[in-house]
């Protein structure tokens, strides 16, 4: 079998796992347009923070490829995709066969067209040579605006802010982290990273980016105000690179989308990671879902059946752990429910900067905050995923102490002694 | 795969488990004062007993056959040896950004307040080659460390 996959990332990483755990034959041909052994994207902001180092920047060992037998093309972008030949058109004109393909191309980031974009001193923050051409230019007390406090735009404060630049944010939601935090819990981060001397421009967003010699100035905000900067990062969001699938019979709506085995409407083709839209069982619609675990799974289970074998994927939820400076926080699923369906449970410690909150929907965990209170979060997680009814044991979810204490005796055991625990026969 | 699995009935909540899995994983294995009096940052146990009298057992890392943590570890330290079925985190890449317990359904990774900040988790005493320390040291014989069939 003749496998080619596109993006040497999470996805792809997991799709040479996938197909290597059934077919230790077929030859498998890996391409990417960065120029680097398979690294870890979210690392990124740890490089630039200082956290890690060049040599540990890396998401497999450095014989990864030897060692599964991968021919990696790096540093090769591929141009375009033809499903009739089946076959790809490398930058350079050559063409290159498959029978299974893989399009684990990521996503992009997504850069407004507003004026001034182009000047020098504005960068986006999805690739390491983004942190590497960023931190050349940082000096101590350099005013830096950025756009955007997702999750990006945020970890790359922390790291600015840490390097010593002065660090401004700018973010049209009425919140930092929309995605992932409510009110509560978002007013806390924003507190912590406000101590730290991080300003805060929130329900607003930069309506020009000022220029004089080509080198950015400054921004205007929407509201009219004005802030001086020497530097501008761009961390509005990503959106999935479909380019590849685009004009192809490939289906594509906001991602490639791909059905619970990771295959796309093409036969032989495949998608994972951030560009594909799969299942989310929470919000019971196709989503894109753009994390690492998500990237990987789909990319190990798409390896998995381009090899042959089914694993099914049915679907997954949005789920984060990430931390700013000592604040750490866990968030996964539905946070914010809109409709009466839904329950919350909420402690909150402000002093502490302590906040959870649990939502709940026909008696199951549906989404969850954990803010500063993290330990043995991924057993709510797991409930998730396993769709429990909590109902019996919900009044202890909030506890400091939950764990599988609380669960009926029986889940406990069926739980802890998975495997080796005989059925009583009746 | 050999794994550790906890009797809760036989269990007393005594924690010399957790005493001796922070001993054989701290600075000085081999002395539980110094352990405990020359480490700066009290060393970290790997197994937790959970407790609420009567009830009380250890829990700790499943080493699950599907094991979510080295999927979605965004370092790669978490790692699963394909040969022993053990998962082990590798301290030296771990970042500390705890997705691993984002994900864990048996909340058996733990944060090790020591210097560097890693995710800590149980390796079934992997380097000692025998029995895990737990498993040695329980006094009431709670946990056992084997891979056949159990039952009444
Ligand atoms: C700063 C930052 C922090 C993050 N932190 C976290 C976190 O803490 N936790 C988390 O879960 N997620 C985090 N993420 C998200 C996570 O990085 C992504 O979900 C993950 O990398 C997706 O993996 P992927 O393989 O789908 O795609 P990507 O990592 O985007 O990789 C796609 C690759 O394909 C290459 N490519 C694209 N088109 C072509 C082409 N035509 N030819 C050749 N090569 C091509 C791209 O250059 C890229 O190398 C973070 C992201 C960023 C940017
Ligand atoms: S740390 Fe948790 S998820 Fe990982 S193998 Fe152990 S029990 Fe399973
Ligand atoms: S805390 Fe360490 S082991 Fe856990 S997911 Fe992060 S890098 Fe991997």
């Amino acid at each position: 079998m003749d496998y080619v996959i596109v993006g040497n990332s999470a996805a792809g990483i997991g799709a040479v796992e996938g197909i290597r755990s059934l077919d230790k034959a077929g030859r498998i041909t890996l391409f990417s347009d960065e120029p680097y052994h398979t690294y870890s994207r979210p690392l990124i902001s740890y490089y630039l923070f200082g956290k890690v180092t060049e040599d540990k920047m890396y998401y497999r060992p450095p014989d990864f490829y030897e060692r599964l037998d991968v021919t990696a093309r790096l540093g090769t972008r591929v141009n375009s995709l033809s499903t009739a030949e089946k076959e790809l058109v490398l930058e350079s004109g050559e063409k290159v066969g498959f029978e299974r393909l893989l399009l684990a191309t990521g996503g992009k980031p997504i850069v407004p067209p507003m004026p001034g974009r182009d000047l020098e001193g504005v960068f986006t923050f999805l690739k390491w040579d983004d942190v590497k051409a960023l931190e050349k230019t940082l000096y101590p007390g350099v005013r830096t605006v950025v756009i955007g406090a997702g999750l990006i735009g945020l970890k790359a404060t922390e790291a600015l802010c840490h390097r010593g630049a002065e660090v401004a944010v700018v973010e049209l939601a009425n919140r930092v982290l929309s995605a992932i935090l409510d009110e509560g819990a978002a007013g806390l981060v924003q507190e912590s990273l406000a101590e730290r001397g991080v300003r805060f421009f929130l329900e607003n967003t930069v309506a020009e980016i000022l220029g004089a010699d080509g080198r950015v100035k400054g921004v205007r905000l929407q509201d009219g105000t004005e802030l001086p900067c020497e530097r501008l990062v761009i961390a509005i969001g990503v959106s999935p690179n479909t380019s590849l699938a685009q004009g192809t019979e490939v289906a594509v709506n906001r991602g490639i989308l791909v059905d619970e085995f990771l295959a796309t409407n093409v036969a032989g083709i495949f998608a994972a990671g951030d560009v594909a839209e799969g299942y989310d069982f929470l919000f019971r619609q196709r989503r894109v879902l753009p994390i690492l675990p998500n990237a990987y799974k789909q990319g190990f289970s798409a390896g998995v059946n381009m090899a042959g074998g089914t694993e099914s994927h049915r679907g997954g939820f949005a789920m984060n752990s990430i931390g700013f400076f000592d604040l750490p926080m866990i968030t996964a699923g539905i946070v914010k429910p809109e409709s009466s369906e839904f329950r919350e449970l909420i402690h909150t410690d402000a002093a502490k900067r302590v906040y959870k909150k649990i939502v709940l929907r026909e008696g199951k965990i549906v989404g969850f905050i954990a803010l500063n209170a993290i330990d043995r979060a991924g057993i709510l997680t797991g409930l998730m995923e396993k769709e429990i009814d909590v109902t019996p044991f919900q009044e202890h979810l909030l506890r400091e102490n939950f764990g599988y204490l609380h669960f009926p005796k029986e889940y406990r055991q069926q739980e802890l002694w998975k495997g080796v625990l005989k059925r009583e026969r009746a | 795969m050999k794994r550790v699995y906890a009797r809760e009935e036989f269990c007393a909540g005594c924690k010399l488990c957790e005493v001796h899995c922070a001993v054989a994983h701290s600075e000085y294995p081999d002395d539980i004062i110094k352990a405990f009096l020359k480490q700066k940052v009290k060393p970290t146990p790997r197994v937790l007993v959970e407790e609420n009298q009567p009830i009380s057992f250890a829990l700790q890392c499943r080493h699950c056959d599907d094991a979510p943590c080295t999927k979605a570890c965004i370092s790669g330290a978490m790692q699963k040896d394909p040969l022993t079925g053990v998962v082990i985190n590798d301290e030296s890449r771990c970042v500390g950004c705890w997705t691993c317990i984002l994900v864990c359904p048996f909340g058996a990774v733990q944060r090790d307040a020591g210097g560097h900040k890693v995710a800590s988790k149980c390796d079934l005493c992997s380097t000692n080659g025998g029995l895990p320390v737990c498993v040695q040291n329980c006094p009431n014989d709670a946990l056992v460390f084997t891979d056949e069939l159990w039952g009444r």
